[in-house]
């Protein structure tokens, strides 16, 4: 589309630029608020579990993979970290950095897909699936069974999350390779990362939640 | 490539803190919730880190920050309401029939 | 790209010689690429009178079963038959009723813009609905779904042998319609109004759809979690929503009404709306107490989310979230009756015209008064626990959304149908369908309150002899009520063709959206306009603050 450096035109219902760009933040504002309640009702349901059967969770919680776990926190937030270090270099209009940049967190977002990956294939093979092969033998087999199937659901519904992530951080680096953006013209880097550090939150609340549940048990 | 703005260093830095401090503080036994409290507390204050100096949000415009507010508002509607029936709720022992407590039921091999 | 400049602007009551339908070209494919919000709008308007349709015959079916207390269908089929009518009537057609097919067309007209923020989400919006209707059809000519529209666990997931995946399938993915929807109104509001359009010279329509989208946004993805944990629940049988399984079915039903009770507010806000745009062109004064008007929709959208367990009194929650609930139920009677006694004091020495949508309007402001204080009935604990799931909570919900909703949908439809198709519907026929829908409606639901009352219980085939009195008069009642639906459809698609030229200002109403011609130019105003007075000026010098 655009060879040089130059700030594309306004879409036709917008006046200027900074109309534009100040709107399309908000509206990423507004679908995270939608996000909040989107996983709120899954946290309100593990609310409930873990309340209800307090022993059950805890057992399940030693259940889960702690080292891939975080290491898959220490690999999102520094994700987070050169996605807003790549939204500072699209500020000050640095390219290169910013290709660089942004291509670093899609991998380390990659590297965290994978080790999910690595993590539900090790549970397949310990009968932690609820559903398809759950086997447990402890008295609290059924309230593990729930748990497996909320931490299914949440770090599922987060991985596609994460996979979307992925892709628009995949465009938006080669758009940036190819010069699309400059220090003047940024907003959809700024409006990905918006996106990528909401799904970043979300993980750093999901981890305490599913990985350090009755750690300091027996 | 030019080293990162400090800020955006150290609020990573402060991540990386916290996040060695709530896997650490899980272990230890505590007295209660405790163990929960603080695992939540900590999240709060890495979100926090997040929001306000990798998205920006203490700069934002208003209006920006009315719309995050908006989510975690109506969230704790959610969880407060809910918690109205469930904080309340009694659960009657009829008979001799316990309170469900997840055991009753082997789900086996499926 | 598209910057054509669209010249030679003309009061003249003739229809514009550019204007949205013809501008971009009148091609299939020129409709169904469009990203102009009143194409989109039309689009939308074409498809949810579809399933009005579709739901309209479930339910006289239902009235036909019901003619006769051992019923005509088997249970099996009855129970299919008002289900459909409860998904396809809230979700395929009340829930986009307003905001999708008048609110795309007004709110940019309304707030001096050229289109909404995200045209290009609008458009998907559209197309989302549209692959969810499909979903839902087929679903229904498959075999259909016997759980209620409410889908209660555990009968969803472990006992119902309808096709239930597949219907929540189709609601889960007309809720992301209505979240692009919401999310487009609420960002389009805040950052795409003309200069001079302060919020307080807002229209009230406009206040009331963002109302609604603030709802939209915040309570619709909880909906769509919960269909999809009972939809995992069903196909794998493990859940949290089963007793059976350990879960709790109570859970359900507090994030299901957490979502469906501030739904209904989706469903009425909007019709607040345009009855107040209604009522003071046609009385010819203010609109009274402006701000009132305004911040009552806010609260409700707010409050609208405190009050969700009141459905749940018998279900099995505590005494104390009973009570709870019951109080905070209260609280919504107040913004609702605000509005009401606002209305009516706009009406108040007004120089009133009984046209057609001012027809619709007050029997709205009559019918919705009823629902509204039969809704007090229902959320006091004692006697919610005699009514509960009998007739008399059907009727009055149906007195809010269909006395009262569908009311202000025809309203609209006739108020703003010059400026959408640049054509006069006829007069005397829309008067006489405005009657009918007035007396079918209620003798088709006022029989209902003293069925309830009486104890006939709602979604079952048969009923008691004693009760078949009022069972027939309520299914007379929507044979007229059928007549009164029906008219429109005739007499509008007549005036498409045969209509008088309306020219741009028909109701010589005030308003940006009557400032353009009719219909209007695909960028909706030649000139951005500057907006310098407040709405509803309908005296020529306002007097200050009076009465």
């Amino acid at each position: 589309m655009s060879d040089a450096p130059v700030i594309p035109r306004p879409e036709p219902q917008y006046a200027t630029a900074e109309q534009q760009a100040e709107t399309a933040s908000f509206g990423m504002w507004v679908f995270l608020a939608t996000e909040v309640l989107f996983f709120g009702g899954m946290l309100l349901a593990y609310t409930w579990l873990r309340a209800t059967y307090p022993d059950g969770v805890a057992e399940a919680g030693r259940h889960t993979k702690i080292v891939i776990g975080s290491v898959n926190t220490l690999v999102l937030l520094t994700s987070s970290f050169t996605m807003a270090w790549a939204v500072h270099a699209a500020e000050h209009g640095r390219r290169k950095a910013l290709t660089r940049l942004l291509a670093v967190t899609a991998f380390l977002g990659l590297l965290f897909l994978g080790l999910k990956g690595y993590e539900y294939h090790k549970e397949w093979t310990e009968h932690l699936v609820p559903g398809l092969n759950f086997h447990e033998d402890s008295v609290h087999a059924q309230t593990i069974e729930l748990f497996y199937f909320l931490y299914f659901l949440l770090t599922g519904i987060h991985g596609i999350h994460v996979t979307i992530g992925i892709g628009l951080i995949a465009v938006m680096a080669v758009r940036a390779r190819r010069g699309a953006f400059n220090s003047h013209y940024y907003t959809p880097v700024e409006v990905t990362g918006l996106y990528w550090h909401f799904v970043d939150i979300v993980w750093i609340f999901l981890y305490p939640l599913i990985y350090l549940v009755g750690r300091s048990g027996p | 490539m030019k080293a990162p703005p400090l800020p955006l260093l150290l609020t990573w830095a402060a991540l990386l803190a916290l996040l060695a401090m709530t896997l650490g503080l899980a272990y230890v036994p505590m007295p209660g919730p405790m163990n929960v409290v603080l695992a939540l507390g900590i999240s709060v204050a890495k979100a926090l880190l997040v929001l306000a100096l990798f998205m920006k949000l203490f700069r934002a415009p208003t209006l920006t920050r009315a719309a995050a507010a908006a989510g975690l508002f109506w969230l704790a509607i959610l969880f407060a309401l809910s918690a109205t029936d469930y904080l309340t709720r009694k659960v009657e022992h009829v008979g001799d029939l316990p309170a469900p407590t997840g055991s009753e039921h082997q789900p086996g091999n499926r | 790209m598209t910057t054509a400049t669209v010249t030679g602007k003309s009061d003249e009551p003739v229809v514009a010689t550019k204007n949205y339908l013809t501008e971009e070209g009148v091609t299939l494919r020129s409709w169904l690429l469009t990203k102009d919000h009143k194409r989109i709008a039309i689009l939308y308007t074409l498809s949810i009178t579809f399933f009005f349709f579709v739901g309209g015959l479930a339910a006289t079916l239902i009235r036909l079963n019901l003619v006769t207390p051992a019923g005509i269908f088997t249970p099996d089929i009855y129970n299919r038959l008002f289900t459909l009518h409860g998904i396809v009537m809230v979700w395929f057609f009340l829930i986009p009723s307003i905001p999708n097919t008048m609110g795309n067309f007004l709110i940019p007209l309304m707030i001096g813009a050229k289109d909404l923020a995200f045209p290009r989400l609008n458009l998907l919006s559209w197309y989302l609905y549209v692959g969810a209707g499909f979903l839902a059809l087929f679903a229904i000519l498959i075999g259909g779904v016997d759980t209620g529209w409410t889908f209660y666990t555990p009968f969803s997931s472990l006992y119902s042998n309808g096709y239930v995946v597949l219907a929540l399938a189709a609601v889960f993915a007309v809720g992301f319609s209505s979240i692009l929807t919401g999310l487009n109104f609420i960002v389009t509001t805040h950052r795409m109004r003309a200069p001079g359009m302060t919020w307080y010279r807002l229209p009230v329509f406009v206040w009331s759809n963002y109302a609604t989208s603030v709802i939209m946004v915040l309570a619709t993805p909880v909906l769509a979690i919960t269909l999809m944990l009972v939809a995992v629940e069903r196909l794998l049988r493990v859940g949290i929503f089963d007793p059976a399984l350990g879960g709790d079915p109570l859970l359900f039903q507090h994030l299901f009404w957490f979502y469906s009770h501030p739904a209904v507010y989706i469903m009425i806000l909007p019709g607040f709306g345009v009855i107040s745009e209604i009522v003071p062109c046609f009385a010819r004064k203010p609109l009274f107490g402006y701000k009132f008007v305004v911040w009552s929709s806010i609260t409700i959208a707010i409050v609208g989310f405190f009050v969700w367990a009141h459905h749940m009194f018998v279900a099995g929650i505590s005494l104390y979230a009973g009570l709870v609930f019951s109080l905070l139920s209260y609280v919504i009677a107040v913004p609702s009756a605000i509005k009401v006694f606002n209305w009516t004091a706009t009406l108040h020495k007004g120089w009133i015209s009984f046209d057609a949508p001012m027809l619709y309007a007050l029997g709205f402001i009559g019918l919705f008064t009823i629902g509204g204080l039969t809704g007090l009935f229902v959320a006091n604990l004692a006697f919610d626990v005699h009514v509960t799931d009998t007739y008399f909570v059907v009727a009055h919900f149906h007195y809010i959304m269909v006395g009262g909703m569908v009311s202000a949908y025809f309203g609209g439809l006739h108020y703003w149908w010059p400026k959408v198709t640049g054509r006069l519907y006829p007069e005397w026929w829309a008067r006489i369908a405005a009657l009918l829908i007035f007396f079918g409606f209620n003798l088709t639901f006022f029989p209902q309150f003293i069925l309830g009352y009486l104890g006939m219980e709602r979604r079952y085939y048969s009923y008691p002899p004693e009760f078949q009195v009022w069972n027939i008069f309520s299914s007379a009642g929507a044979s007229v009520l059928a007549i009164g639906y029906a008219l429109p459809f005739f007499y509008l698609g007549w005036s498409l063709f045969r209509g008088k030229r309306a020219g741009s200002n028909p109701w010589a109403a005030t308003g940006l959206e009557w400032q353009t011609s009719s219909p209007p130019p695909a960028h909706n105003f030649d000139k951005t306009p500057t907006v310098t007075r407040p709405p509803y000026q309908y005296r020529p010098e306002p007097e200050p603050q009076d009465v």
